[in-house]
């Protein structure tokens, strides 16, 4: 069961920390996961890349091939990344961010509003933590508990309330997600 | 006092080095001289010490010394120092270097050790050249000097290598002269008893290469050139500035003793600090 | 004359390489935390570097490689060893050198260009037989190139960057997991025959992250190089025991050893002018590895002993092994018959295991990070049983499966 996440965005906004966060995660819940990332040198900014590989076999191939999940936090990201989607997969994006129709491919699509909700928790820089949670409910590959105490171990203390409000927050927009996709299935 | 050559000759030097490679009327047998004796006035644990070098005539000094001795690469002497030391720092660090070991291609070492007061003892053989390849320019050679590389008379400004010294922050600095073995060896002996970086600059005949090549004629002669035109450090500051101006003659002696926070006590420190049980 | 000792007393939480024991090794474990972590390959290296019982770094800034040095600074005075950050590379691997010999475990890190300005110092450890581990962190070149980016770029320049006869060890790991084991791997083996160990790592694994596990005391050996007990009138700092190893001792226990890159005798002493001397040394340094390196080297063997007309054989080494691991299984699959050997020694090369792979298989594809470094080794030892079909990338991003699988499919036919 090798499952195969690429998340892109702008440089600045958390995304490789997501990513890592999301392997440590997986580590946690018994699984294997290797996590890679690609950046400019620009701090703020530029293209940002995180991709994890999640399994519960010995992960061979490191990078991914063709991605099962891929979310998206900005336009060039976005533009990027989409024309390598697969069938069958699943693409998530910023409602806001990010500007775009469902893709001619056959996949699940969902715009989510991961930066209205930061702002609404009173601060943007959780935005990816909130992701994160959407991705623990939607993606279903690693127990929310264990991503949790991932999240817990790598953000600063005196944030650790927030974070943890904002990792359940977008655990709550996943579940919804789902549940609104299972209804429209039917 | 033979009583004391024979003493130095037995406990120090290692019988199967010689005779030595030094050329005849060459000033690092008295340097080599000073510093043992330096070392039996301190009364130094000869197990307990190395001596480094790089490469160069000045260089050879530690396979000539019954101790152990670390002959490294080209201008590194003072970089595979900083190892030695900082892994056991129990043992004592004598440098033995060149002009252009030191200056040349070792500039970078040695202004970072200075500057991070390593406690080490380096005794810099300034010859005004590079002796051992065959009398070539060095960062010392004074202006209008003749080398195998200066056929014309050296255009470059040199360094002055204790300046340098403490210009990297060095806390002891010491520049003397062969013509001066007394005062070297007990230049050696206080930058040895200093917890820190010290530097000793011992100003050196070459005669065969750079002597030869610039009229300073063998033995005495040579010799007294270095007399004619050093100047002690305290009779020169008396000077007025006009006088100084016109002087014209090195300024030798103890140029710098200062009290600084040495690197491997301030790692230890460090290490108490926040050692983990 | 009053005695006057100048030197510091070394303070109690100064720890030294050896003794090593059980209560060493747990101390580490205490202070690098939890036994399974989720970690980049760059920090596997300087756990494991630190559970070798390593106590002495030393290491210039230089992409991608600073995660050593960072981690390395941060926990080195914890356990009570050195860390420096030294003026450059030459610096860096002069002092590991001095360390060495001074009693401590010693290890840098570094890059390209730092690798190349190390090669002089790298040669004084060959020929002074000084044990010390380089980490080259291997980034896309040449010159300053693609900084952020790895390759397998410097193979060839690990073994031959420096001038003249000697021979040392290279290992490259595969996984995050084996950065941290082969670290500790190299430490032994540079224990062990007195030689500079380079660990050939690259930008991808050194920053990839994955799971790893600390090992137990019980897990690993701590190998400390042979030390003399001669009494200290007869001792020979490089006399050869029979075993081309000589007896080493640490400055400072009063065996007077004099250390230098010049050729020299038994005794250490200075020989440039005799040819037999230096013959005889230089023989010995090269054959300390050449004759042990069935006990050196190390490869992966995934050979399918099935039927006689095997085609396709493939080597991999570093991160290409991932690559290779992930189509070997898809190939065989759909019918493929496949053997694959996966280097781990780098140097000495393994030509014996080379040449049994090309004794079964009519062709060996050979992936590399860059335009052909291994593969001319390989061909040498396969020595025209087969064809050998490099598969070249460059540029920063590894080869995908269907890269590889298309040289492949296209030799088939």
């Amino acid at each position: 069961m090798r499952t195969e996440i690429r998340f892109v965005a702008c440089g600045g906004q958390g995304i490789i920390l997501a990513g890592v966060i999301f392997g440590e995660g997986a580590i946690n819940d018994g699984k294997n996961a290797v996590q890679t990332q690609s950046y400019g040198p620009e701090s703020r900014g530029g293209a940002a890349r995180a991709e994890v590989i999640i399994s519960d076999e010995k992960i061979d191939y490191p990078m991914v091939i063709e991605a099962d999940f891929l979310i998206a936090l900005s336009q060039p990201g976005y533009d990027k990344y989409i024309a390598e989607i697969k069938p069958g997969s699943t693409v998530i994006i910023d409602e806001d961010l990010v500007d775009a129709d469902k893709p001619p491919v056959e996949c699940a699509f969902y715009k989510l509003p991961f930066a209205k909700t930061a702002d609404r928790l009173g601060n943007r820089i959780v935005m990816n933590i909130i992701m994160l949670g959407s991705i623990c409910s939607i993606t279903g590959v690693i127990g929310k508990e264990k991503l949790l105490k991932a999240v817990k171990s790598n953000v600063p203390e005196k944030f650790l309330e927030l974070n943890i409000k904002a990792f359940n927050e977008g655990y709550k927009i996943g579940q919804q997600t789902v549940k609104q996709k299972n209804i429209n299935k039917k | 006092m033979f009583r004391q050559v024979k003493h130095i000759r037995e406990k120090y030097l290692e019988e199967n080095m010689w005779p030595s490679i030094f050329c005849q009327g060459c000033g690092i047998g008295i340097v080599l001289n000073c510093s043992l004796r330096a070392i039996d006035k301190v009364g130094l644990d000869i197990d307990k010490t190395v001596f480094i070098s790089g490469i160069g005539c000045s260089s050879r000094l530690p396979g000539y010394i019954d101790a152990d001795g670390l002959h490294t690469t080209h201008g590194r002497a003072i970089a595979f120092a900083t190892g030695v030391k900082l892994a056991n720092p129990e043992l004592d660090v004598i440098v033995f270097t060149g002009d252009g070991d030191l200056a040349g291609i070792g500039g970078n070492h040695f202004i970072h050790a200075a500057r991070r007061n390593v406690d080490m003892t380096v005794i810099c053989i300034n010859n005004y050249n590079y002796g051992m390849t065959g009398a070539q320019l060095s960062p010392t050679t004074p202006i209008g000097g003749f080398t195998m590389t200066s056929p014309f008379g050296n255009i470059e400004s040199p360094f002055d290598l204790s300046a340098l010294a403490i210009g990297a922050g060095a806390p002891y600095v010491a520049k003397w002269a062969t013509v001066y073995p007394q005062e070297t060896m007990m230049a050696i002996k206080k930058g040895i008893e200093k917890k820190g970086f010290s530097f000793i600059e011992v100003l050196t005949p070459c005669p065969v290469g750079y002597g030869r090549k610039n009229k300073l004629k063998d033995g005495p002669e040579n010799l007294l050139w270095y007399k004619k035109n050093t100047i002690g450090r305290s009779r020169y500051e008396k000077f007025s500035d006009e006088e100084k101006l016109k002087c014209g003659k090195i300024v030798i002696g103890e140029l710098r003793n200062v009290e600084k926070p040495e690197f491997t006590a301030e790692w230890f420190k460090l290490v108490d600090e926040v050692y983990v049980e | 004359m009053k005695k006057q000792k100048t030197s510091f007393k070394i303070k109690a939480r100064y720890k030294p390489s050896r003794p090593f024991t059980k209560d060493d090794f747990n101390r580490v474990r205490r202070v690098l935390g939890k036994k399974v972590m989720f970690a980049q390959g760059e920090i596997a290296i300087s756990y494991g570097g630190l559970l070798a019982g390593c106590r002495f770094f030393a290491g210039y800034p230089i992409t991608p490689a600073t995660e050593t040095a960072e981690m390395m600074s941060f926990l080195m005075p914890k356990i009570g060893g050195v860390c420096i950050q030294m003026e450059d590379e030459i610096a860096s691997i002069g002092a590991i050198i001095g360390a060495s010999r001074s009693g401590a475990k010693s290890m840098t890190a570094t890059s390209g260009p730092g690798f190349s300005l190390m090669q002089e110092n790298i040669g004084y450890a060959a020929m002074t037989e000084t044990p010390c581990v380089i980490v080259d962190v291997q980034r896309s070149g040449p010159s300053t190139g693609q900084p952020t980016e790895g390759a397998q770029g410097d193979i060839m320049q690990a073994k031959w960057g420096s001038h003249g006869d000697y021979e040392l060890i290279a290992l490259s790991p595969s996984t995050v997991q084996e950065c941290l084991d082969l670290t500790i791997e190299a430490f032994n083996l540079s224990e062990t025959y007195q030689v500079p160990v380079i660990l050939l790592t690259d930008g991808i694994i050194g920053h990839m992250r994955e799971k790893i596990v600390l090992p137990e005391y019980e897990d690993i050996k701590f190998i400390w190089r042979k030390e003399t007990s001669a009494p200290k009138d007869k001792y020979e700092p490089f006399k050869d025991d029979g075993t081309k190893i000589p007896e080493m001792s640490t400055f400072g226990a009063g065996y007077h050893a004099y250390i230098t890159g010049l050729t020299h005798k038994e005794s250490g002493y200075p020989s440039t002018d005799n040819q037999a001397d230096h013959d005889r040394l230089v023989r010995r340094l090269c054959d300390k590895i050449r004759i042990n390196s069935e006990k050196i080297i190390r490869v992966e063997r995934d050979f399918q002993d099935t039927s006689e007309n095997k085609t396709t054989g493939i080597i991999s080494y570093g991160v290409t092994s991932r690559t290779v691991n992930y189509i070997v299984k898809q190939l065989r699959q759909t019918g493929l018959e496949i053997d694959h050997l996966r280097i781990i020694t780098n140097w000495p090369f393994p030509e014996n295991e080379v040449a049994e792979l090309a004794e079964r298989v009519d062709r060996i594809i050979v992936p590399e990070l860059n335009l052909g470094q291994v593969c001319h080794s390989v061909k040498e030892a396969v020595a025209g049983r087969c064809e050998v079909v490099p598969v070249w990338k460059t540029g920063g991003l590894i080869h995908t499966p269907q890269e590889i699988i298309d040289v492949i499919n296209r030799k088939a036919d």
